[in-house]
């Protein structure tokens, strides 16, 4: 592995492991959501969430580019009011692993909230717990370990991730490569060796965080 | 104490609980089979339900006047709750749990050390509550609703869950509580045992309405007892 490898490995790591950070509190705010309220409008809400989840990655990297870029709509105000550059740069990876990241923990989140007793929660409000403490020291604690496994999910997917990256961040040595597009780049280039020696570090990673998950999921089970 | 539950209108799924009662005793149960409302007219009056009309008032504050758009949370309402399961946190210690309401220094009498000390559970304090048993379980949540300093408490078929040789045990904890605190209580049962044990007072709730109030004695020999409740 060159220095170069290594950079890819790290760059690919943090800025998945950033994006699952980046995307934490929106993915429990719409978990606790979905899982606690009804509204009219509500399908459709679950239904646009989870659609990277069905869509070709590249479909939804097309859409972010057109969003995103300096003549899109977003892309334009972020370019006009802060100065941002989004499109081909590391944001754009920050944004595309995000994004199709985010159904994953949304589910997670969703499900570890409906498993929590709600009566536990009304028993903390008689107890002279505020809505917010009720929330950061009941609901959150009870639900940690499938918002954990959610992240790791999240997280593992983000590593995964090349359709959406490729459209909205391209493969810039250096800047926007991440494992999975120097594995591709490498085989188009006939690199096979360097391509497996990535595609080594890429399964180590994703094993790892998949079995995080499964382990924290069957600690989840076994609790009283 | 006393305790005003007025023009009460709550639907449930079968009937409406519509009650209308002054309690001034100092255990009063409410008694009744399975369905008949209990619970329910207890979340109302910790103001865990919001009521379709009610005027719920203890002592002289007022904390739901439906008609006023009033409705004091729950979190304000200075009541102790027990509830069926207990709700003990499973994620938190005996200690946690019990220092999750405290409200230290209002009062000596509800000092950490004195309702640990009446109900005899200070060697349980560092566990987890999934290793206690039954009967520890129903003394650890009645010190944590004590450590509340509650004006009133509100029991909701504390021994439900116990059999009887626990229940037995526990019955004199409640009456221990019952003497130390001078608390007034709305205990929910259908148990007449506990109900002669432990009540001053018994309302019998049926399909959401109270159709009788008396002394346990007038009310566990008159009525109760041949219809088996429960």
């Amino acid at each position: 592995m060159s220095a170069e490898d290594w950079q890819i490995v790290w760059f690919t790591a943090w800025v998945s492991a950033l994006s699952t950070v980046v995307i934490l509190p929106f993915g429990l705010a719409a978990g606790l959501l979905l899982a606690r309220r009804d509204w009219p409008g509500k399908s459709v809400v679950e239904t646009i969430i989870s659609l990277p989840l069905v869509m070709p990655p590249v479909a939804t990297g097309l859409l972010l580019l057109k969003l995103l870029g300096r003549r899109g709509p977003l892309g334009a105000l972020l370019h006009d009011t802060l100065h941002l550059e989004v499109v081909f740069t590391w944001l754009g990876v920050l944004v595309s692993l995000s994004i199709m990241s985010f159904p994953l923990l949304v589910r997670s989140a969703r499900v570890a909230f409906e498993e929590v007793n709600p009566r536990l929660e009304q028993i903390a409000r008689t107890l002279g717990a505020s809505d917010l403490r009720v929330f950061w020291t009941i609901t959150v604690p009870l639900a940690a370990r499938g918002i954990s496994a959610g992240m790791i999910l999240a997280f593992a997917r983000a590593l995964g991730e090349f359709g959406a990256t490729i459209m909205v961040a391209g493969n810039i040595p250096g800047r926007t490569s991440t494992l999975s597009l120097a594995i591709f780049q490498s085989v188009q280039m006939g690199e096979d060796g360097h391509a497996f020696r990535l595609l080594t570090v890429s399964v180590a990673l994703a094993f790892a965080a998949v079995w995080a998950s499964e382990y924290l999921a069957r600690k989840k089970r076994a609790l009283p | 104490m006393k305790l005003l539950l007025r023009n009460i209108c709550l639907p449930l799924t079968q009937f409406t609980l519509e009650v209308d009662v002054e309690i001034q005793s100092q255990v009063t149960a409410i008694f009744g089979p399975s369905g008949a409302g209990k619970t329910s007219l207890l979340d109302l009056a910790a103001g865990l339900r919001r009521p379709k009309s009610a005027v719920i008032q203890l002592n002289d504050r007022l904390l739901t006047d439906t008609a006023l758009a009033l409705n004091v949370p729950a979190r304000s309402r200075e009541m102790g709750y027990v509830p069926q399961d207990l709700g003990l946190f499973p994620h938190l210690s005996v200690r946690r749990n019990l220092l999750f309401g405290y409200k230290p220094a209002r009062n000596s009498l509800f000092s950490f050390e004195h309702v640990v000390n009446v109900l005899e559970i200070e060697s349980f304090l560092p566990r987890g509550v999934t290793d206690l048993s039954g009967g520890e379980k129903q003394r650890v949540a009645l010190a944590r609703a004590l450590l509340t300093a509650p004006r009133l408490v509100l029991l909701d078929e504390p021994l439900a869950s116990l059999d009887l040789k626990l229940k037995a045990k526990i019955i004199p904890y409640l009456r221990r509580v019952r003497d130390e605190f001078q608390l007034p209580m709305l205990y929910v049962t259908h148990d007449p045992a506990e109900v002669a044990a432990l009540c001053d007072e018994v309302l019998v709730l049926e399909r959401g309405r109270f159709l009788r109030r008396g002394t346990p004695r007038e009310i566990l020999d008159e009525v109760l007892v041949p219809r088996g409740f429960g």
